[in-house]
């Protein structure tokens, strides 16, 4: 049986074919302005992937900030109970699973079946969010891909006050102009936005094995001050950005 | 899409400075002062036996110390008056402890009140602080003492810097954003992300849906109104109210506040945004008639 999971995204859109309990392929696309026409994109491309046509596929379920968007979708879920599903699927271990994205944090706390227990939500405000080391990676002017790595060079810390991402930016512009090297700033940054996800985390408890999921954990920066203020090492898959959409794949198998 | 011009300083307000026409600081009444080093305006007012007679408002540099300086300078400007004649001064706001000549720092809060009571008289009783990077609610009695305050100083949401962002999205200067929002025929939903961010990016995808500039200005001022409503009903909106600080100079915030709301703020003929800055000149007064006796 082939079913597809599509994670609509704010920033990219993700899509995982699963072929009787295997993920068989995976396609991503950036959602850009239109969100509907990148999924279409991301289907066909993970379609192609697998090496079959959509006739093959049974039931297409979508999720995401914007899972109303694909045409071609049968059924939605929400992102809690997709990513419970699919790390359950990848690491049935885990029991928190802690997921920052472009435009939102969460932290679900998941049984041993994949069952969402308790989560928590921010959606509403950016500091906690990849668009905050988005925007902080701007007003430093360094490639998000090297912000990160770079972070990882400071030699002093530097208190930052503001959590606003708006503050935020001219609190960097002004310590910028106070001769603070970079690498410094960069590291307050990351530790600022770790600070944010921790109390969103603690608000569900943290019960070991931790995973650290979505495009924000590519940052090995945020990484890093994650583990510090967690103080306990997070496990992070390889499908770390799929995570959704193979568990609404997963369940788009399991309602068939 | 609308056009947008780059580097062009659409966030730049337009400064102030006044003086009494018939009033004369020689008269040897006491004369005392209060600098307000905001986050992003400071103002400097200067009054004769609590009685307004100069001041001066502007932008606020890199420099606190400096801004205090600079705004107090400009305040006295062709007056005559010099700063050593000032009986006592009256640091308040963000940059309350870098004013380098005041001879007490007092909170902006109790200062709002105390200004507030003075520009729209003793019947204020609330009184809503609409600063550059932050949003005040205060209650205060007859006398212009704080009963209560709440405060938000942690988001850019519903902030001057918030409206700044718009602003310079919309390539539309700062004075001239709340009049533009009101020139639509139907008022559209209110832009529905909280973040300023995400709300950047939610305004983005209305320009380029065709909407006009003024009907995604619509939607943010109603938005930012909402918002700062919300904050409001917190504490109780109590008659009379006013309105202060650089945002109560926009009025696509406060038209739609006011009827949000059902209040009618008070109006006034000074620059809204010296309150603090004349709360601290009549706390300097009163400081220096207590020391003097």
């Amino acid at each position: 049986m082939i079913t597809a999971g599509i994670d609509c995204g704010a920033k990219n859109v993700k899509v995982v074919i699963l072929n009787d309990g295997k993920v068989a392929s995976k396609a991503t696309a950036p959602a850009g302005i239109d969100t509907a026409s990148a999924a279409e994109k991301a289907y066909d491309d993970a379609l192609k992937a697998a090496g079959c046509g959509r006739e093959a596929v049974v039931k297409i379920i979508a999720t995401g900030s914007g899972k109303n968007e694909p045409r071609f979708k049968n059924d939605i879920v929400t992102e809690v109970g997709a990513d419970a599903r699919g790390i359950h699927f990848t690491s049935p271990n885990v029991r928190t699973v802690i997921d920052v994205g472009a435009e939102e944090g969460r932290a679900i706390k998941v049984d041993e079946n994949g069952k969402v227990v308790d989560f928590a939500v921010n959606e509403k405000c950016a500091a906690g969010a990849g668009a905050f080391t988005e925007a902080m990676a701007r007003a430093l002017e360094i490639p998000l891909e090297e912000f990160g790595p770079f972070s990882l060079t400071s030699t002093q810390e530097v208190p930052m006050n503001a959590q606003c991402a708006v503050f935020a930016e001219s609190e960097v512009v002004s310590l910028v102009h106070r001769k603070i090297p970079k690498q410094d700033i960069a590291r307050a940054i990351h530790n600022a936005i770790a600070d944010r996800i921790t109390s969103m985390v603690r608000m569900v408890g943290i019960t070991p094995e931790v995973a650290l999921i979505g495009g924000v954990a590519n940052n090995v920066g945020f990484v890093v001050s994650l583990k510090e203020d967690l103080e306990l090492d997070l496990m992070i898959p390889e499908d770390r950005e799929y995570i959704g959409a193979i568990g609404a794949a997963c369940i788009a198998a399991g309602s068939q | 899409m609308a056009e947008v011009q780059k580097g062009k300083e659409y966030w730049r307000w337009t400064e102030s400075r006044w003086t009494s026409p018939d009033m004369d600081w020689k008269s040897g009444g006491i004369i005392s002062a209060g600098v307000d080093v905001g986050s992003v305006s400071t103002q400097a007012v200067v009054m004769v036996d609590g009685k307004l007679y100069c001041y001066a408002n502007m932008r606020t540099g890199s420099d606190s110390p400096e801004s205090a300086n600079n705004a107090m300078k400009w305040a006295l400007e062709g007056t005559g008056l010099s700063r050593d004649k000032i009986h006592a001064t009256v640091g308040t706001g963000y940059g309350r402890v870098n004013v380098p000549f005041a001879t007490k720092a007092i909170t902006e809060i109790a200062c709002h009140a105390r200004g507030g009571n003075f520009m729209y008289g003793p019947q204020v009783r609330t009184i809503l602080d609409m600063g550059g990077q932050d949003c005040k609610a205060i209650r205060c009695d007859e006398k212009g003492k704080v009963t209560a305050f709440l405060m938000n100083d942690k988001c850019a949401a519903g902030t001057g810097r918030g409206m700044e962002v718009f602003s310079d999205l919309l390539g539309v200067h700062i004075n001239d954003v709340g009049a533009m929002s009101l020139q639509v025929a139907e008022e559209p939903p209110p832009v529905s992300s909280t973040c300023v961010v995400f709300a950047k990016s939610e305004a983005s995808g209305l320009l380029r849906q065709g909407w006009p500039k003024e009907k995604v200005l619509a939607a943010y001022c109603s938005a930012m109104a909402h918002r700062i409503v919300t904050l409001l009903e917190r504490i109780g909106v109590e008659k009379e109210f006013a309105i202060t600080g650089g945002i109560s100079k926009n009025v696509g915030v406060v038209s739609r506040l006011s009827k949000e709301l059902s209040v009618t703020p008070l109006k006034t003929d000074l620059d809204p945004q010296i309150a603090g800055a004349i709360g601290g000149a009549l706390f300097a007064k009163a400081l220096y008639e207590k020391k003097g006796k």
